[in-house]
């Protein structure tokens, strides 16, 4: 791969001096506003790539990356806490002798980034003397442009105290619920401005903003204490998605469902049919599909920490492996609006895909980044990168994480009440609870936040203590009905972590709510 | 760092992270700006190197160094913080004006504590040479000795997959106020894991060293251990989940005693909502909760742990004694509770991490060796590690989780084969009263002891395929 100077510099002017259109036309292009860029990135980034392909680089990229966080947390009538943060620097990673270093620094300066882009290189060779294989790139196409999230209102510039007070009003519609003593409501809040440049002449500006509310009510009574916890998908949305969730208009009917579980009775253990609400299935589907269609898991990259992966090797199961029945079709995708994993570029400059890792029930793709596509591409017939790169900071490096994955909804307009009405013995899921599974994606225990016995086709009370055990393909090759496109939510995740260093990444799920038959439920009280 | 140039940080650390002098620096830099009732500063300032390894070559490394501050500023009661890592006279300012601000906008905190004043702390030295210069270089040579162990202990043809992860760090925090406090911590860390493969996919082995000072790790000897485990798990027998005597290796007791420490915060039980609530009110706390041989404390100046004296308000972090022979001794409380409660502040208030203890704790063994535990076990099973525990109930402490890398039958005192992996619901709470042997403890990270410990009727939910 050449590296020319001026032409990088060219290049960068070239993007200063104009607007590029998005590969998302709906969204204005532009750059971010100069109060967020330092004057002189473009330069900095330069002159690291300089320093990396006079230290020996044959291949080289540069992330700056600028975070501003906020979080607020209130409980009851006080506010826990309020930070705001930011965070700036530089990252670079370089390929010597066909091994990869990386290195990063806050010292934003020529010097500063000329010393760390040599550390890279330094990184590289030493991690070549332990490489038994080059590092190939697969092809991607020289790109320069801007995007960003597209929002009505950026969270971070609604002023501090209508957070507050939002929140606060949250908190005492809950309050006022007999029975409720403690109430825990929370904002969690990022933009996050990354310019990428590499040596092939890439390089892309994005502005990234995602939102996080979150809520939960205590209730005490005889039974002791229950806990409730409202899912509020964290989005790639502005404040509007926010306040569209009317969280003091809300809280009273959320915070009640925490005195209903006290009286709520325990369940038997046993067989059931699950309706699994997408309030809860998206969990289940990052688990159980998201991770296990890792690439790097499947190779055993990640096999020190998170593990492997029950689809391996790529050779046994592309196109072989029944995931489940033919209602079930599962797309890896970086496009979809409000989703977290939303964007233009990938942190290699590859551009945002969209395709289809289980088709018709039936196992056909991984997730990939360059340097992972060639593994599989005489198996998919794909040979560019899905675009999966990502890191989450200008001090991380960036490697392989799960896009957007979801469950297509049924083409008939199906909805949750239909599901109910056609079950005869079985229990509703609702939200997100505890959630463990193997190292290779098998055996899970999923529960939830609120549990219904439906008999006869209807709902018939409360129950608690409930969890579902079961095996991933077995799970999936039993769901035997699903909701349509208007029951079709977009779940997500903000934290999901993987890697060493361990590093977070935010990621939605949407589906339709699913039917599956005859799984194994424990009961997770005292007496599990 | 050389003289005072206009701004201190215009140039790269010279050191990788700051020193008690410029630290102090900064701080008065930042409290100058400062115009709250109260402000306090706190500075993490650092470096990160490490190397990842997968298929017996380094797969990335890294090195990174950073250094932050954090600024929370009082205004009546009302209180708020700001961070940036972006050093510059303009920055810090800036910084310290959007604290204030948020501060303002923030509502009264009626339970806010004010800041501290100087304190004492003892003398923790958790700081290694050998630690801080372990280069991209030598990171690179102690791998590789941890693969070629794992390969030749794999035996020829074996064709053992070896992959982990070598991280070291060292850095400085401090914390200082503008009552007079000021506190500076150094410290080190280093951790290698490895976990071996056999390549018919059957067999799976993991091994794991973290400590202060590095040169206390032994790569090849982790690489031999992850090895020899991967060897003797292949081809695992599928047994009856049900309930069982385990013997766990102290990384699998710190796993799941892990979840415990959260539950010893003071202000959860006092309210009725923690795990050692008694319903009608009051608490346990002096009664019996464990085995007579239980004794659990976190302490900061304690040898085998070194942790960081201070909390991130300053608090001194003193002594705690979760358990001591079976009896619940004591909370942690943080100052707003324990100024309610008539008690001493601990430092860390005794979250999630490390129960008011910075993230140290020690489980005090016993004498015997995780192979004498063996050896008197007439039917048993033998735990390695635990994966991906989350709670089920936090009355009970109940968990669900998985085992990990060696799990292993145990027969009349000896290994007689590998099992599959289980998944298991157990609450640590309840084993700690079914113990039958606890064995000689040992640091299994830095700021961690554990001991190996043999326990009854622990619950293997349903068995697991993965390797």
């Amino acid at each position: 791969m050449s590296y020319d100077r001026r032409d990088f510099l060219k290049t960068s002017v070239a993007a200063t001096a104009l607007v590029i259109a998005s590969p998302n036309s709906a969204v204005a292009a532009r750059r971010p506003p100069d109060r967020w860029i330092e004057a002189g990135s473009d330069e900095l980034m330069a002159a690291a790539l300089g320093a990396a392909r006079s230290a020996g680089a044959t291949y080289a990229d540069v992330r700056i990356g600028r975070y501003r966080s906020q979080n607020i947390g209130t409980r009851e009538r006080q506010i826990t806490g309020v930070s705001d943060a930011e965070s700036y620097g530089m990252g670079i990673r370089a390929i010597v002798n066909g091994a990869w270093g990386f290195a990063a620094t806050s010292v934003m300066t020529t010097d500063g980034v000329v010393k760390v882009a040599r550390e890279a290189a330094r990184l590289a060779r030493a991690a070549s003397s332990v490489q038994k294989r080059r590092i190939e790139l697969a092809p991607t196409p020289v790109v320069t442009g801007t995007w960003q999230t597209p929002v009505t209102r950026d969270p971070l510039d609604v002023p501090i105290e209508d957070k507050v007070a939002m929140l606060f009003a949250a908190n005492d519609a809950a309050l006022k619920v007999p029975g409720i003593r403690f109430v825990n409501s929370g904002l969690q809040l990022l933009r996050e401005i990354k310019m990428y440049a590499n040596s092939e002449g890439t390089q892309t500006t994005q502005t990234f903003i995602r939102v996080g509310p979150s809520f939960s009510a205590t209730a005490v009574g005889k039974g002791g204490f229950q806990q409730y916890g409202e899912e509020l998908a964290p989005r790639g949305e502005g404040w509007e998605y926010v306040q569209s969730l009317d969280m003091p208009g809300n809280a009273a009917t959320w915070a009640s469902l925490a005195v209903e579980k006290l009286g709520a009775r325990s369940v038997e253990p046993g067989r059931y049919d699950l309706i699994i609400t997408p309030e809860n299935l998206w969990l289940t589907i990052h688990e159980s599909i998201g991770h296990p269609t890792e690439l790097d898991r499947a190779l055993g990259y990640e096999a020190n920490y998170a593990g492997t992966s029950f689809i391996a090797p790529p050779e046994a199961q592309i196109g072989k492996l029944r995931y489940g029945r033919p209602l079930m079709t599962i797309q890896g995708d970086r496009t979809q609006e409000g989703s977290l994993a939303r964007c233009a570029w990938d942190d290699e400059g590859v551009a945002a895909d969209s395709w289809k890792i289980v088709d018709k029930g039936v196992f056909r793709d991984y997730q990939t980044t360059r340097e992972q596509a060639g593994a599989i591409s005489r198996l998919t017939g794909v040979s560019r990168s899905h675009g999966c790169s990502f890191a989450d900071s200008w001090d991380s490096v960036q490697f392989q994480r799960m896009p957007n994955i979801s469950l297509m909804p049924s083409e008939q307009n199906t909805s949750l009440n239909d599901i109910i009405a056609a079950t005869d013995r079985g229990i509703i899921i609702k939200n997100r609870g505890s959630w463990s599974i193997d190292h290779q994606r098998y055996n899970f225990q999923f529960s939830g936040q609120a549990y219904y016995e439906v008999r006869g086709g209807k709902i018939t009370g409360m129950l608690k203590d409930v969890a579902y055990q079961s095996t991933t393909p077995v799970f999936w090759n039993s769901m035997d009905m699903i909701g349509g496109k208007d029951s079709y939510y977009l779940g997500g995740s903000f934290g999901d972590g993987k890697g060493q260093p361990a590093q977070s990444n935010s990621v939605s799920h949407g589906c339709p709510p699913a039917r599956f038959r005859a799984v194994n439920v424990v009961n997770t009280g005292r007496e599990a | 760092m050389h003289g005072e140039p206009k701004s201190l940080f215009a140039a790269p650390l010279d050191g990788e992270y700051l020193t008690r002098e410029q630290a102090k620096a900064l701080a008065d830099r930042v409290l100058a700006f400062a115009k709250a009732d109260e402000t306090r500063v706190n500075i993490t300032s650092g470096w990160d190197g490490n190397t990842r390894f997968a298929g017996n070559e380094i797969t990335t490394s890294g090195g990174v160094t950073n250094t932050s501050i954090t600024v929370t500023s009082t205004i009546g009661r009302r209180r708020a913080s700001s961070a940036t890592n972006i050093l510059d006279e303009a920055s810090l300012e800036r910084t310290v004006q959007f604290a204030e601000s948020l501060a303002r906008l923030s509502p009264e905190n009626p339970e806010l504590a004010p800041e501290l004043g100087a304190q004492d702390y003892p003398t923790v030295n958790g700081y290694f040479d050998a630690t801080a210069g372990l280069d991209p270089e030598k990171r690179a040579a102690a791998v590789k000795r941890a693969i070629d162990a794992a390969e030749t202990a794999g035996g020829p043809g074996a064709d053992i997959f070896v992959a982990g992860f070598l991280q070291a760090n060292a850095g400085a925090s401090a914390v200082a106020t503008s009552r007079g406090l000021f506190a500076y911590h150094r410290s080190s860390s280093a951790n290698l894991g490895i976990t071996a493969r056999t390549p018919d996919g059957t067999g799976s082995g993991w091994s794991n060293a973290g400590a202060h000072d590095w040169s206390v790790i032994d790569a090849a000897a982790l690489g031999r251990t992850a090895s020899a485990k991967a060897a003797a798990s292949r081809n695992p027998k599928a047994i009856e989940p049900g309930l069982y005597t385990v013997v766990l290796e102290p990384a699998a007791v710190a796993d799941i005693m892990g979840s415990l420490l959260g539950t010893f915060n003071a202000r959860g039980n006092d309210e009725g909502r923690g795990t050692f609530s008694r319903q009608g009110g009051g608490t346990q706390l002096g009664e019996k909760i464990a085995d007579a041989r239980v004794t659990m404390y976190s302490d900061p100046a304690d040898p085998e742990l070194l942790a960081q004296p201070f909390a991130q308000d300053g608090t001194p972090v003193r002594r705690v004694t979760f358990i001591e022979n079976g009896i619940l001794k004591e909370f942690s409380y943080d100052r707003f509770w324990a100024a309610k409660q008539g008690k001493a502040a601990t430092g860390g208030g005794g979250g999630s991490g490390g129960g008011g203890g910075g993230g140290a704790v020690k489980f005090v063994g016993g004498t015997k060796t995780t192979a004498e535990l063996i050896a008197g076990t007439k039917r048993g099973i033998l735990v390695t590690h635990f994966f991906y525990i989350r709670p089920l109930d936090p009355r009970t402490v109940m968990l669900t989780g998985l085992t990990r890398d060696g799990t292993f039958l145990i027969e009349n005192g000896k290994i007689t084969t590998a099992v599959k992996n289980f998944r298991w619901n157990e609450s640590p709470l309840f084993m700690l009263s079914k113990i039958e042997e606890i064995g000689r403890s040992e640091p299994v990270g830095a700021g961690r002891v554990m001991p190996s410990l043999k326990c009854t009727d622990f619950n293997f939910s349903s068995l697991s395929d993965a390797v």
